[in-house]
């Protein structure tokens, strides 16, 4: 028996790299020794990436992309379709889920600067694998046809119709008509459905090559492939991938699965922050709903956006620095000059910033979620932000500090106090 | 063999990758228009075409574009002279929300003072708001109503111009719609036409 899968595997191994790709990137792919807590998210994105595409493929046996079909296709998906409803929370949880893990996977290259040379391209497949993913979520969005999909495509797609000049004619091009209708839902669903997916997968494909190829980055962030042992050329801090991390990361797959669980069959909705309550109720293009929040993880970029007065009777410098917002994660691998890598070695600049950063973060992410006058108004008194909605104010002090994260790097990483870097990795 | 001609080769390999590439940006050009509004929604988004000079003054008469009412209303001077009175008990007076094309961006938010054209639409959720066009209680409103639109619905207050009186859970004026004169009488609603 064993004979024969040796010979079955030699015969695929000269018709197809099989056992060689096997070596390359799991047996002998070698993994710094001390990667911790914050390096579970890739395969954990990985894992959310799969689920979402098998849930998906099964939604699409049921679901029907016409707006006169849509939202009653997806209650009898809830409904009458046998676990049905069991598949579709899947889908939606793993939507926000997969942003979860992907803010945090994006958090712990900040931490240990996995985005420095000579990882830069890594960095920017992931960049695009994050842009590719709002893309998603966007158009999935509008597939249930509620009233939080609809007249959120509406508030995005009329994003593109203030640039100047051409944005009208390009919003009644991506719309496919002149108001958020059966033809948008249509290509929504194309993009969604098969489009995008390709561009993602592709996208995952090159981000994990690019990895292989210069090897990971860990908390110590220092190069592994420094010190190699003279005799079998194999990194003297690095364990092979399969089975060290194969194994530690089926941990964090069942820890994640748990928490994932347990959002599924009691909070599927999340008390509205994964599935807002508008959302139950079918498109109508004649009633705009109160409030038009979008969900949670579009709601940083989506204060940045409000926070940014009109200028010139236009809305678009609010759009450029909400995409600003979001693009200039790309140049981070060129903006960070400082000699070290990992925060373990960085001086209190860095960290302060990093700090202000992530509290900015969440303030512009709860304040995205509410109405700008949540906090009420300043007096018409006071002086300069008279008559002007607290949040607001909050909000742009928010957006300047994001931005100034990122504008002030240059200097604050390169004059920063920085500590020795040890040779070989620590604990 | 004979001697290879490196520049004909580098010139032929240029040549045929530029018209491979606008072979390429030809064929993309059905797919990108593929994208426009189809004939089918052209033809359900097209402009609506009104006569205008049978609106006895102070009246109105509603039309459909895209699916919803429109509605035109000969506003009389009585009625121009009251939109100026209100600003303090408005919204939005100065129009700050881009619920307008710049030509109706005004004080009578039209492009001809007499003549409104609004999009029957409220603001709030969506219902269809009753025209109390005439000042004072007539038409149940109260004594220093000077006329105006109220929505069953949720109670928004609009004036003669639709600009939402404060307090109307309404958030925003009412929509002016692209519109534009062909001629004295005649009225084009959907495009902006020139100088807009």
């Amino acid at each position: 028996m064993r004979n024969f899968i040796i010979c079955a595997l030699n015969w695929v191994d000269e018709r197809f790299p099989l056992t060689a790709m096997w070596k390359a990137h799991l047996s002998e792919y070698y993994a710094p020794k001390n990667f911790n807590f914050w390096y579970f998210f890739g395969s954990l994105a990985l894992l959310v990436l799969v689920i979402q595409i098998v849930t998906g493929i099964f939604l699409t046996m049921h679901y029907k992309p016409d707006a006169g079909l849509a939202f009653a296709s997806v209650e009898y998906i809830m409904r009458d379709v046998p676990w049905g409803w069991l598949i579709r929370y899947m889908h939606s949880t793993g939507a926000s889920m997969f942003f979860v893990v992907v803010y945090l996977h994006m958090f712990r290259s900040l931490l240990y600067g996995s985005h420095r040379k000579p990882r830069e391209l890594v960095w920017l497949f992931g960049v695009a694998i994050f842009l590719c993913l709002m893309g998603e979520a966007f158009f999935g969005y509008l597939l249930p046809w509620g009233q939080m999909s609809y007249w959120g495509a509406q508030v995005i797609i009329n994003l593109f119709a203030s640039i100047p000049f051409i944005g009208p004619d390009v919003a009644v091009w991506l719309r496919g008509d002149y108001m958020v209708s059966d033809a948008t839902l249509n290509r929504f669903f194309a993009f969604h459905v098969i489009a995008l997916p390709l561009v993602l997968l592709g996208l995952v494909v090159a981000h994990i090559i690019a990895l292989h190829e210069v090897g990971s980055n860990n908390p110590d962030g220092i190069e592994i492939k420094q010190n190699k042992d003279p005799k079998t050329g194999i990194p003297l801090d690095g364990v092979p991938f399969h089975p060290y991390y194969t194994v530690k990361d089926i941990v964090g797959v069942v820890v994640f699965l748990i928490v994932f669980s347990v959002i599924v069959f009691f909070a599927p909705e999340m008390g509205g922050y994964f599935l807002e309550a508008n959302n139950f109720i079918p498109a109508n293009p004649m009633a705009t709903p109160p409030h038009i929040a979008p969900v949670w993880y579009f709601t940083p970029f989506y204060s940045i956006l409000r926070a940014v007065p009109p200028m010139f009777n236009s809305q678009f410098p609010g759009v450029v620095a909400m995409g600003l917002s979001v693009l200039v994660f790309a140049a981070l691998p060129w903006l960070d000059r400082s000699p070290v890598k990992s925060i373990r070695y960085r001086g209190p600049l860095y960290k302060t910033w990093l700090a202000i950063f992530v509290v900015s973060f969440f303030i512009l992410g709860y304040l995205g979620t509410e109405v700008t006058t949540v906090w009420g108004t300043f007096d018409k008194e006071t002086w300069i932000v008279g008559g002007v909605d607290r949040a607001t104010v909050v909000a742009r002090i928010c957006t300047v500090a994001y931005f100034l994260f990122f504008a002030l790097m240059p200097w604050y990483t390169k004059y920063d106090k920085t500590k020795p870097v040890p040779e070989r990795v620590t604990g | 063999m004979a001697e290879v001609d490196q520049k004909r080769r580098r010139f032929l390999i240029a040549a045929t990758s530029v018209m491979g590439g606008v072979a390429g940006a030809a064929v993309a050009v059905p797919f990108i228009a593929s994208m426009l509004p189809s004939e089918r929604a052209r033809a359900a988004g097209a402009p609506v075409e009104v006569d205008v000079s049978k609106i006895e003054p102070g009246a109105m008469i509603t039309v459909e574009w895209r699916g919803k009412p429109v509605w035109i209303i000969h506003r009389t001077k009585e009625m121009l002279a009251g939109l100026t009175e209100l600003e303090d008990k408005l919204s939005d007076p100065k129009l700050d929300v881009p619920q307008q094309p710049e030509y109706a961006k005004n004080a009578t938010r039209s492009r001809k003072p007499e003549l409104m054209v609004l999009v029957g639409i409220c603001t709030h959720l969506g219902c269809s708001p009753t025209p109390k066009l005439k000042a004072g209680s007539e038409e149940g409103m109260t004594a220093d109503w000077l006329g105006g639109f109220f929505c069953p619905c949720h109670g928004s207050k609009f004036d003669l111009a639709g600009r939402v009186f404060q307090g109307s859970p309404a958030p925003t004026n009412l929509e002016v719609p692209p519109h534009y004169y062909m001629s004295d009488t005649r009225l084009l609603i959907g495009e902006d036409g020139k100088g807009a």
